[in-house]
């Protein structure tokens, strides 16, 4: 099985395996900053600082105590999310463009603290071992992707993601229904931390090197862009969202120097003609049912409806 | 050695301020963070740069070039990438914003080159004043006087003025100023060019100073602008002015006593301990929440 992987994996081009790798990657980071400000409606600026707390956290523990793969995601997954608590504790109690600021702030702090330790290398960075799995590292990144996406979604039609989205709708009136809105700000703030850590872990052994100035504000703003872009608080939208912009500036790459120009005047464009993002406001679901013939089409609804309401009319007149 | 580090402080933190400024009366009057303000303050310290080494002007001639061309900019900006995004969710707008920001320092990385350049020598005549032990360059006092200057006249169009009165009403209540007859389109686009004339004036100032311009220097800037702007209490004019003065301060205050290859986490850790304790900033309102 491991061989015929191996040998699949071997026969795509390097180039392109990285941007497909590059894509599991965002989406992975993009479902965790879903569940933060797309969720509970916690606005984040600084999603790159748990990627790059994730990053160096596997690639030392891969270093210096040569855990095996899966337990050194696991692990760096849970500290992650343990700093997330810890950080989130104090500044979740701050609202809006307060908060924002602040974990802009911290991503900045966490950014200068690794260019200045030892352990982090400073500003060298590391240099990460690859991962010794059972399966070729592109499966195993896109089988985390599968199970993100599986308990993702598990929480947003969960208990918790109901309360996460009434704290999103109004705090006062979700804490006047009994809602802890501290306690499941701070929780939604570290199950997004820990799949940033998950998957700053399978970057750092995927590319086999890591700087602290590749987790700057830029790349927080790039995460962000993947989920307003995708439409905030959905899954589809996200995944969309995460592999269009992980994929764009390798596709635009033949413009050579006017990549980045483009990339900017896109967002623009995108952002004025869908204010919503391009999954916004639309239900996945239903719209494979629909196209599948087992719901009944919107314009069918419509008219049956108008139908309804305009028929007695007809009668009387 | 204390006076000499606070006048250093005073004259990096006056120009902080000055970008502060364009945070927070946009932020005021559409509550939206205009990452691209720290691009208009870049593009401010390129204009200033080419006005004085291929056109020899004189520096002061130079700002205003730089202030003219930097209002025409950010009126063009808010009418592209803003307006059409006003009714929708500020998110939307924050990223268009972010775009606009990436489009005029990629540009500018282009159009000019991706290596820092340095204003010419000689363009503003550099004279150190001893008082006391502390060396006081003529620069520093003159970045101090012009952000001072240039912070009394904006004062003084808030509250003296009829347009001041009118961005005043609008940020208050944009719809009900919109019915008594406030052209509020005006008012904001009025709002984004005083902003981005101090930011370009804070630009060619800061070029002169550290005499060194290039296309990234505005993201950092920026950044801890808007965290001046912050930590004052975003949308107060006055907060901005004191928050973008405590920065510099405190920054240059790190500095020299050890912590400079922590330069640019102060400005963030300031900021963070102070929400901590004063959740809306130094001067901001309390806004008291409503069912």
């Amino acid at each position: 099985m491991g061989d015929f992987l191996l040998l699949l994996t071997g026969s795509i081009n390097p180039y392109y395996l990285q941007i497909i790798v590059n894509i599991g990657i965002g989406i992975i980071l993009a479902l965790g900053l879903n569940v933060i400000t797309g969720l509970t409606g916690q606005l984040s600026l600084g999603h790159a600082a748990f990627m790059s707390i994730g990053a160096f956290t596997s690639a030392l523990l891969t270093i210096k105590l040569g855990m095996p793969f899966f337990a050194n995601l696991v692990l760096t997954g849970f500290i992650t999310a343990g700093v997330a608590a810890l950080i989130g504790l104090p500044i979740l109690r701050l609202t809006g463009d307060y908060l924002a600021i602040c974990t802009l702030g911290f991503a900045e702090i966490v950014k200068v603290v690794f260019l200045n330790l030892d352990i982090t290398n400073k500003a060298l960075g590391l240099t990460v071992p690859s991962a010794i799995t059972a399966v070729p590292m592109p499966i195993v990144v896109w089988l985390v992707v599968l199970l993100t996406i599986i308990c993702v979604t598990f929480i947003h039609s969960s208990r918790f993601g109901r309360a996460l989205m009434a704290v999103r709708g109004d705090e006062i009136a979700a804490e006047a229904m009994g809602i802890n809105v501290t306690l499941y700000k701070v929780q939604s703030f570290a199950i997004g931390a820990f799949l940033a850590g998950v998957g700053g872990g399978l970057y750092a052994h995927f590319m086999g090197y890591i700087n602290p100035s590749d987790f700057g504000f830029l790349k927080s703003v790039d995460i962000l862009s993947m989920i307003v872009l995708g439409g905030l608080g959905s899954i589809t939208g996200s995944v969309i969202g995460a592999s269009i912009l992980s994929a764009a500036p390798e596709f635009l790459r033949f413009m050579a120097s006017y990549r980045m120009l483009v990339y900017g005047g896109l967002l623009v464009c995108m952002m004025i003609f869908r204010p919503n993002g391009l999954m916004g406001g639309i239900n996945f679901t239903s719209l494979v049912l629909r196209t599948l013939g087992r719901k009944p089409h919107l314009k069918t609804i419509m008219e049956q409806k108008t139908a309804e309401t305009s028929g007695p009319c007809n009668g009387d007149t | 050695m204390f006076l000499q580090q606070l006048i250093n402080g005073v004259a990096l933190g006056s120009t902080y301020a000055l970008i502060a400024l364009g945070y927070t009366m946009v932020y005021g009057i559409i509550t939206l963070i205009n990452f691209a303000h720290g691009e208009i303050y870049m593009v401010g310290a390129f204009v200033g740069l080419f006005a004085t080494s291929i056109f020899k002007l004189n520096f002061l001639v130079a700002m205003l070039i730089a202030m003219v061309v930097c209002v025409l900019l950010g009126v063009f900006v808010e009418r592209i990438a803003y307006r059409p995004l006003r009714k929708s969710s500020r998110l939307s707008a924050l990223i268009s914003a972010i775009g606009v920001s990436i489009f005029l320092s990629t540009l500018a990385q282009m159009l000019f080159g991706a290596n820092a350049k340095g204003y010419p020598e000689g363009v503003f005549p550099v004279k150190q004043i001893h008082i006391g032990s502390a060396e006081i360059s003529t620069l520093q006092l003159l970045i101090i006087a012009i952000s001072a200057i240039l912070m009394i006249s904006l004062e003084f169009i808030v509250h003296k003025t009829k347009i001041g009165k009118a961005m005043r009403a609008t940020s208050e209540d944009y719809n009900t100023a919109a019915l008594m007859g406030i052209n509020v389109n005006m008012v904001i686009s009025f709002t984004f060019a005083l902003g981005s004339a101090l930011a370009a004036a804070g630009g060619v100032l800061v070029g002169i100073l550290f005499n060194a311009v290039s296309f990234n220097m505005g993201l950092m800037a920026g950044l801890k602008a808007f965290a001046a702007a912050v930590l004052g209490g975003i949308g107060s004019i006055p907060g901005a002015m004191l928050g973008g003065l405590l920065l510099g301060v405190t920054e240059v205050g790190g500095v020299a006593i050890g912590f400079s290859s922590y330069r640019d986490a102060i400005a963030f850790a300031i900021l963070v301990l102070v929400l901590l304790v004063k959740p809306t900033g130094l001067l901001g309102r309390k806004i008291q929440k409503k069912v």
